[in-house]
């Protein structure tokens, strides 16, 4: 046999993964092999791929599990690394975590988004030494990530477990698609949880994909099928530049859906009954073009890319459907990682407000309310990239601080004809100022029309005109041009260049 | 699980279904006050009522059940 023959066979080999038991296995779970996914990720398969021959010589261990390499999405080149869980479940040898590092390093020095496929059991415990602890150890790969976060596009494809450090991958991630029922993240594994503290548990509920989604928030989008995960990746970075440098790429302008109803018929005139936000998004955003991220995630607030025009916008918007649409630590949460999302890749930002304010009572008090409130204050008052706000109907205390009210630097805070700004509604607000007063009438009739006519009163004060008058609203719009007069104030605003302000970094609430 | 959860703290304002009533998903079983506004509970699922556990008026904390699907 000749030496090229030989080559041919190491790659033949190689290309094939691990044992063909294991290929079996993946398929009945409808897990894809590696090479396969990134055949469907890419436009056409990988271009270049590193260390493919990484530990050929151990013999069961082609490609040291991972694959690691570039190839282009839309036309976008992209680097990626990719699991196979084939060899050795995925797990991370010394090698495997080189490689890792390597192509991170790479798409730093090329500044072009980084993927990464996620389907693995963790260290190679064999190998701990020489992966785990030391300069180039798997600390490095989550100390790149870092380095990486808001300068390149990262995002988590998960197919099968993150365990343990390896969780890490994901947390650092700008997005986290997790494919339900094979998807998981955790620190330690059920078995683990039983022996070291007691606990008996599933690994759905302990840290399975809807529960990330759903519930613990680390995760942002849940798909049924490995191939809708891989399609979410490459739509989702149609929204995004290769790095912080560029602009977003803009699309056709697409016109809006149109609807039978108006936004003028279905605004509801009462402040306090519920109004579903969608109908509002989905007749100012071009057609088809929202690409919602956590979803499941803390609803009563929706985050989402969207195309206005065809140019990317970021919509942080309150959600009356649910919840009254009042903001809570989570959905403050959600809303500071999607403000710095937008922030970072020059994505600007659309708030839509219908917000009764944060939540009260003792539950949110000892979740630190406050503290998350904090987070979502200071992500958007940092953010310098276009921002308009829009009062739909009610803003109402720090809620309309939290979705970038006039204090904030906001390039245009926006109001319908139906707003309503005021440091609490009227019910709440005659109840606090006039307690005492109220308490002591007793005939109930006289109570009544001395609430009435206060609140009347209130009501006025806080008329949208009046307010206007005092210049704190920008502008009056007319429900159904409110798309237009987004396209020709986002048109404006692009030139924009602000510095926040100089230091090292701000020190805010976590 | 076929019980209807309240999403947050607040009071009962009202219950829109009867014992034995049929529902569909999607569909708001009940409406409770809180902060000042209205908030409709859907139930996740179709079925029929078989228990409704509060009483209009009741202050309820989040997570306390509010109906019972057969």
């Amino acid at each position: 046999m000749s030496y090229i023959n030989a080559l041919h066979q190491r790659i033949e080999t190689i290309k094939r993964g691990g044992d063909e038991k294991y290929h079996q296995a993946n398929e009945t779970k409808g897990k894809l092999f590696v090479r396969k996914r990134l055949e469907q990720l890419f436009d056409e398969d990988i271009e270049i791929e590193d260390a493919f021959f990484a530990n050929c010589q151990a013999g069961d261990l082609p490609a040291d599990g991972v694959v690691t390499g570039i190839g282009k999405i839309n036309n976008q080149r992209v680097c990626v690394m990719a699991n196979d869980s084939t060899v050795k479940a995925g797990s991370w040898g010394e090698r495997t975590v080189e490689k890792i590092i390597r192509i991170q390093e790479t798409a730093l020095k090329l500044e072009i988004p980084m993927l990464y496929l996620v389907d693995s059991a963790g260290a190679r415990i064999t190998d701990q030494v020489q992966m785990f602890p030391g300069r180039r150890g798997a600390g490095a790969i989550f100390h790149n990530q870092i380095k990486m976060s808001g300068r390149v596009p990262q995002v988590c494809l998960l197919f099968g477990p993150s365990a343990a450090g390896g969780a890490y991958i994901p947390a650092f991630c700008d997005i986290v698609v997790m494919v339900e029922g094979n998807a998981s993240m955790y620190l330690g594994s059920p078995r683990m949880a039983e022996m070291v503290i007691g606990e008996k548990v599933s690994l759905e509920e302990m840290g399975g994909a809807r529960m990330h989604c759903s519930v613990s928030g680390c995760g942002d989008v849940l798909v049924e099928t490995e191939e809708e995960a891989i399609s979410f990746a490459r739509h989702y970075l149609t929204y995004f530049p290769s790095n912080f440098k560029e602009r977003p790429p803009k699309s056709d302008s697409v016109n809006a859906l149109t609807f039978e109803k108006t936004l003028q018929d279905i605004i509801p005139k009462n402040q306090n009954a519920p109004f579903d936000m969608y109908e509002l998004i989905n007749r100012i955003i071009d057609e088809d073009s929202f690409c919602e991220i956590k979803k499941l995630f803390a609803a009563e607030l929706i985050t989402g890319l969207a195309r206005i025009d065809g140019e990317v916008v970021g919509i942080i918007a309150n959600q009356p459907r649910v919840k009254g649409g009042v903001l809570f630590p989570d959905s403050a949460d959600k809303a500071a990682k999607f403000i710095q999302l937008c922030d970072a890749f020059n994505i600007p930002l659309l708030f839509l407000m219908d917000v009764p304010g944060f939540m009260i009572g003792t539950k949110v008090e000892q979740q630190g309310i406050i503290r998350h409130g904090a987070k979502m204050l200071a992500m958007m008052s940092e953010a310098t990239v276009p921002k308009i706000s829009v009062v739909v109907r009610k803003a109402y205390g720090a809620g309309l601080y939290a979705m970038a009210g006039p204090a904030f630097e906001a390039d245009a805070t926006l109001a319908l004809p139906t707003a309503q700004i005021a440091v609490m509604g009227p019910e709440a607000a005659i109840n606090a100022v006039y307690a005492n007063k109220i308490a002591s009438i007793e005939d109930e009739e006289e109570r009544k029309e001395f609430i009435a006519t206060k609140q009347q009163a209130y009501r006025e004060d806080i008329d949208i005109y009046h307010l206007a008058s005092e210049m704190i609203v920008d502008a009056i719009v007319e429900p159904d041009q409110l798309r237009n007069e987004l396209i020709s104030r986002f048109q404006i605003y692009t030139s924009k260049r602000v510095q926040f302000t100089e230091r090292k970094h701000g020190i805010y609430p976590v | 699980m076929n019980e209807i959860k309240a999403s947050m703290a607040g009071s009962m304002w009202q219950i829109n279904v009867k014992l034995g009533d049929e529902v569909k998903a999607g569909e708001d079983v009940a409406i409770l006050e809180s902060m000042k506004m209205e908030i409709p509970i859907a139930t996740e699922k179709d079925g029929k009522i078989a228990e409704i556990k509060v009483n209009e008026g009741d202050f309820i904390n989040e997570g306390d059940v509010i109906i019972i699907l057969e």
